[in-house]
């Protein structure tokens, strides 16, 4: 690590030396740092800092680190904190078990040589995820609903019905099922993703692996994965950041109180609560900001883990 | 060939495969299309049989066109879209470049830095953002929405696309330097084209959660002037809850502009995707 | 520092920005509200009638959804750019906002003096000495029946438990019919026309709900323990499915006639009307035995206040005063039947079943939802839990005495009755 820092810092002198300043490497980066900068990071901050704050007698008082005892150590706080980080880690293995491998096998066939109608499914594959929280909550919302009576009905015609139960309103069942609404609406993401990684694979690769005999499923395996595998760790990492962010099919699906009994409670929603309020829980900003403040921080524990131990693993291959 | 006898069995698993999955992708918004065509009855009568001439009633979107300009409110949703989305990938794609072809001091940082923004919810940062677009007269603007969903847009775009640009072939960069190109040249003209495919991956990325967020629009921009669709429709929700036939057809109407819109834009995609990648 | 920085660096680009400068004579109000449901009748009725009588003052009326409308309205007031006028939650939501300095004192507002001291009590500082909005109305809560479904099977409107338990035995027994049309997915439901609905004729009303406040009495006492035995008791006449039922699905299921007892709240009425193609009628939570004194919830539920940092305080003063009066009460009223008027001046209303509703006042002691003043301003907040918990125990999730020791638990951790 060391080293290496070094020898960024040397080579850095050397350019340095070469060419005294290089204006459009600021160029480049100018416009977005500023806007960035300006609508993103300085608001945040204002937000993150009030957790070292607390509102007495209409001022905010500086009071260190103790709401952050508060969260982790009042019970009233920390069970909710508990149980919303335990469904929000079960929610995102199941994307990682369900829209991932899906997202890959359904890339892999779209890619597979000589296949018709290809356009057709990549388009219609995609189309959930282009729809709004609002419209996907509600529709999933009428679909699952037992008084509307679509879902009952589709498992009648294949004799399911009596495994029908009203899953959004049972506890133990509730947020398996909206992590796989979820997952339905964004596996075009992985999709699409790993599909243009597919399709960016040289086709003398190929060739040559099939020169060699290797064909198929073991061509698939043995040449073609290795060759998305930075693609596959990009795919996870969104997938990380995203689902630890999540907040809105839950709040259009079950409501802020992520009902039933907070089975579905994830910390996007319980965030919102604490921030924001709720119905007549007025928002206590500092103590929403403490848990911005950590879900920032498992956020960002997650990507240096990609950052630093996945990514650099990874072989970069350049065509 | 032996390939062209297992092809066959194999292609048709493969269609199967991809069909099954069209039909689960398609099939609510499928519903949902079908019956805001028909009457109340029919709805909660047989939801799954599609509109006949006995269940056939245009209730619904009649109530909702005498509610809001729905397509003014398309228009602004339009507007915001894709001057963003332009910004976006235009600044994106710059830092990105700058990050991944430079060796700067910082550079590390400076990616790191502009990687924050994936990690913290911007939402939080509502009270401040909107404190500076009311000193700033920038309320109930299209301006305001563009700004902050530039802001919003970037992290993401710089971290995908500086991922691709470092798989940009060095040689054809340093070919163009010794042909005495500037920077500015070699980016717009040489990298920019290569990294296609990557920039139509970051469009759809960045298009959607604009569309489709509810939360600034409701706080920057809720005028009548200003609504976004999604916005519109969302109120629309709230104030017809049980009537059904409103609810389907503002859906519908929330769905299909996307649609349309997306399958126009999903054409360029796929182009891109095919055309850029570099063999 | 930075900010201002910014600022001035934006200014540059407002000029981009339509902000649309308004006409030099006439005086736009913006109201802030989550009543949605409403803006015909503040587009076609209540504005008009208010800007015929006071030219140049121009009012629009901006509504946003109802789950969105606190955090939106605390970010706009931050801010500053909420609208002049304020459409007030009851009690402490806004007398939070008052002591932040966004509402406005309106304690000597022209028109307050039509309002009794009961009415104003949800917009009051603790000490009474403050009022910061205008009540506008209340809802009372009780059940709607399909009154063909009850004469088909030959029903009798119960008046006791035990007619009422009879009744929807014999609905259930006959089959046509879902007997009760309520859903626990949504969860306020179960707490709002469940525990809230029938609770006060456990409690005694106003009594049972000033002891709890004064620690006199607990959660975990028998009058707020049997309420939940009540609910728990419910389930079997509850639709199948009823734990994923949103409240649009009950609404749905009683308006399409496939329920016959809907527990309500009176602000139903008005869209019952619309959808229902049967006759209704409404009977209040029964009482244990005949001859016992009936308590009904009469919610005060919405007010408008002023924002304090309104440019437009004299024209938005006019405006208010004029809610206050009893025009306004008598548009309102009629036009949104099942919101009561709290004006003391008697308003006269033309729907036979909001008639109905209205008329418990005569017969039986109103009170106010128990969990809402004072008792929900700390964390965990009683009024959510209560919400979590009567859906738990109508779900089976939690008996209802163990139901009842979380909430009385999670209240004890913060709040300490004045001695």
């Amino acid at each position: 690590m060391a080293t290496k820092l070094m020898a960024t810092k040397l080579m850095a002198a050397e350019t340095r030396a070469k060419r005294p300043i290089r204006w459009h490497v600021g160029v480049f980066l100018a416009p977005a740092v500023l806007v960035y900068t300006a609508f993103m990071i300085l608001p945040l901050f204002g937000t993150l800092q009030l957790s070292l704050f607390r509102n007495i007698e209409q001022s905010q008082v500086f009071v260190g680190f103790s709401n952050f005892r508060t969260l982790f150590g009042d019970p009233n706080w920390s069970v909710n904190f508990w149980n919303a980080l335990r469904n929000n880690v079960w929610f995102f293995i199941i994307h990682m078990m369900v829209q991932n491998p899906i997202g890959i096998l359904l890339a892999a066939l779209l890619s597979s040589p000589r296949l018709r109608f290809t356009a057709f499914y990549r388009t219609a594959i995609f189309v959930p995820t282009v729809l709004s929280f609002v419209i996907v909550g509600f529709a999933w919302k009428l679909i699952l609903s037992p008084i509307w009576g679509v879902a009952p009905h589709l498992m009648d015609f294949v004799g399911l019905k009596s495994f029908f139960t009203p899953w959004l309103g049972k506890e133990q069942y509730a947020l398996t099922a909206l992590s796989l609404v979820s997952v339905w609406q964004f596996v075009g993401i992985p999709m699409m993703l790993i599909y243009a990684a597919l399709l960016s694979i040289p086709d003398e690769v190929i060739e040559a692996a099939e020169c060699d005999g290797v064909t198929g499923m073991a061509q698939f395996w043995k040449i073609k994965l290795p060759l998305i595998l930075p693609s596959i760790g990009i795919i996870s990492i969104l997938t990380f950041v995203g689902n630890f962010n999540a907040f809105d099919l839950i709040y259009t699906a079950q409501g802020a109180l992520a009902g039933p009994n907070y089975s579905t409670d994830i910390l996007g929603t319980f965030l919102y609560r604490a921030f924001f309020g709720f119905q007549l829980q007025v928002g206590d900003p500092n103590m929403g900001a403490a848990i911005a403040t950590i879900m920032f921080l498992i956020i960002l524990a997650g990507v240096c883990v990609y950052l630093f131990l996945v990514q650099t693993r990874l072989r970069r291959y350049q065509f | 060939m032996s390939t062209a006898t297992r092809s066959l069995p194999r292609a048709l698993g493969a269609h199967a495969i991809l069909l099954t999955y069209t039909a689960i992708a398609l099939f609510p918004v499928i519903l949902v299309v079908m019956n805001s065509f028909k009457s109340r009855a029919g709805i909660f009568g047989a939801p799954l049989t599609p509109p006949t001439p006995k269940t056939f009633d245009l209730i619904g979107y009649t109530t909702v066109f005498g509610q809001g300009d729905f397509f003014h409110y398309f228009q602004n949703s339009l507007v915001v879209t894709v001057a963003s989305l332009f910004f976006v990938l235009l600044f994106g794609a710059m830092a990105a470049f700058a990050l991944s072809e430079y060796r700067f001091r910082g550079n590390t940082m400076m990616g790191l830095y502009l990687a924050l923004g994936i990690m913290i919810p911007i939402r939080l940062g509502t009270v401040a953002i909107l404190q500076l677009m009311v000193a700033t007269g920038l309320v109930n603007t299209l301006t305001a929405l563009i700004l902050v969903y530039t802001a919003q847009g970037l992290p993401l775009a710089i971290f995908i696309l500086s991922e691709f640009m470092k798989q940009v072939s060095d040689d054809l960069k340093n070919a163009g330097r010794i042909d005495g190109l500037s920077e500015y040249t070699i980016f717009f003209r040489l990298v920019l084209p290569l990294v296609r495919p990557s920039m139509a991956t970051v469009a759809v990325f960045t298009m959607i959660p604009i569309w489709n967020d509810l939360w600034f629009p409701l706080i920057l921009a809720p005028s009548e002037q200003t609504k976004t669709v999604t916005l519109g429709a969302q109120l629309f929700l709230g104030q017809f809850v049980t009537n059904w036939n409103a609810i389907l057809a503002a859906l519908s109407l929330a769905i299909l502009p996307v649609l349309i819109l997306y399958v126009i834009f999903s054409r360029q995609l796929i182009r891109g995707i095919t055309s850029g990648a570099v063999k | 520092m930075t900010t201002k920085l910014l600022t001035a660096l934006l200014l540059g680009t407002s000029i981009l920005g339509t902000t649309g400068m308004a006409l030099a004579e006439d005086v736009t109000l913006n109201i802030e509200s989550w009543r949605g449901d409403d803006l015909t009748i503040w587009k076609d009725k209540l504005i008009p009638a208010f800007e015929a009588k006071n030219p140049g003052i121009k009012v629009v009326f901006a509504p946003s959804a109802p789950t969105e409308y606190d955090a939106a309205l605390g970010a706009k007031l931050a801010a500053g750019s909420a609208g002049d006028l304020i459409t007030c939650r009851p009690f402490d939501k806004s007398l939070e906002l008052f002591k932040k300095g966004n509402l406005a004192d309106l304690t000597s507002l022209p028109g307050m003096e039509n309002f009794s001291p009961v009415a104003k009590s949800a917009w009051q500082t603790d000490d009474g000495k403050s009022s910061f909005c205008v009540p506008m109305a209340s809802v009372i809560h009780g059940f709607i029946y399909n009154k063909d479904a009850f004469d088909k099977l030959g029903l009798k409107v119960p008046t006791t438990r035990d007619e009422f338990f009879a009744v929807l035995d014999k609905i259930k027994a006959d089959g046509t019919y879902i007997p009760m049309a309520m859903g626990t997915k949504d969860l306020w439901e179960a707490a709002t026309m469940g525990y809230q609905n029938i609770g006060p004729n456990y409690w005694k009303g106003e009594e049972g709900r000033a002891a709890l406040i004064k620690g006199e009495q607990k959660l975990t006492d028998p009058q707020w323990v049997e309420p939940f035995k009540e609910l728990a008791k419910w389930k079997p006449y509850l639709g199948d499915g009823f734990e994923a039922q949103t409240y649009p699905d009950s609404q749905n299921l009683f308006t399409l006639g496939r329920a016959a007892i809907y527990p309500a709240g009176s602000w139903e009425i008005g869209l019952f009307n619309t959808q229902a193609q049967f006759k209704m009628g409404a009977f209040p939570p029964p009482v244990e035995k005949a001859g016992d004194t009936c308590y009904i919830s009469d919610h005060t539920d919405i007010g408008m206040g002023l924002n304090a940092a309104s440019k437009h305080q004299e024209e938005a003063k006019k405006f208010l005063s004029w809610v206050a009066s009893p025009d306004f009460a008598t548009i309102y009223a009629n036009a949104l039947p099942g919101f009561f008027s709290l004006n003391s001046s008697p308003v006269k209303m033309e729907d036979p079943l909001a008639q109905e509703f209205v008329s418990w006042r005569g017969k039986c002691k109103s009170t106010i939802r128990s969990t809402y003043q004072i008792l929900s301003r700390g964390t965990p907040n009683l009024e959510n839990e209560t919400w979590v918990e009567s859906a738990n125990v109508i779900n089976g999730t939690d008996t209802p005495e163990a139901a009842a020791k979380k909430l009385q638990d999670g209240l004890d951790s913060w709040y300490k009755p004045a001695k």
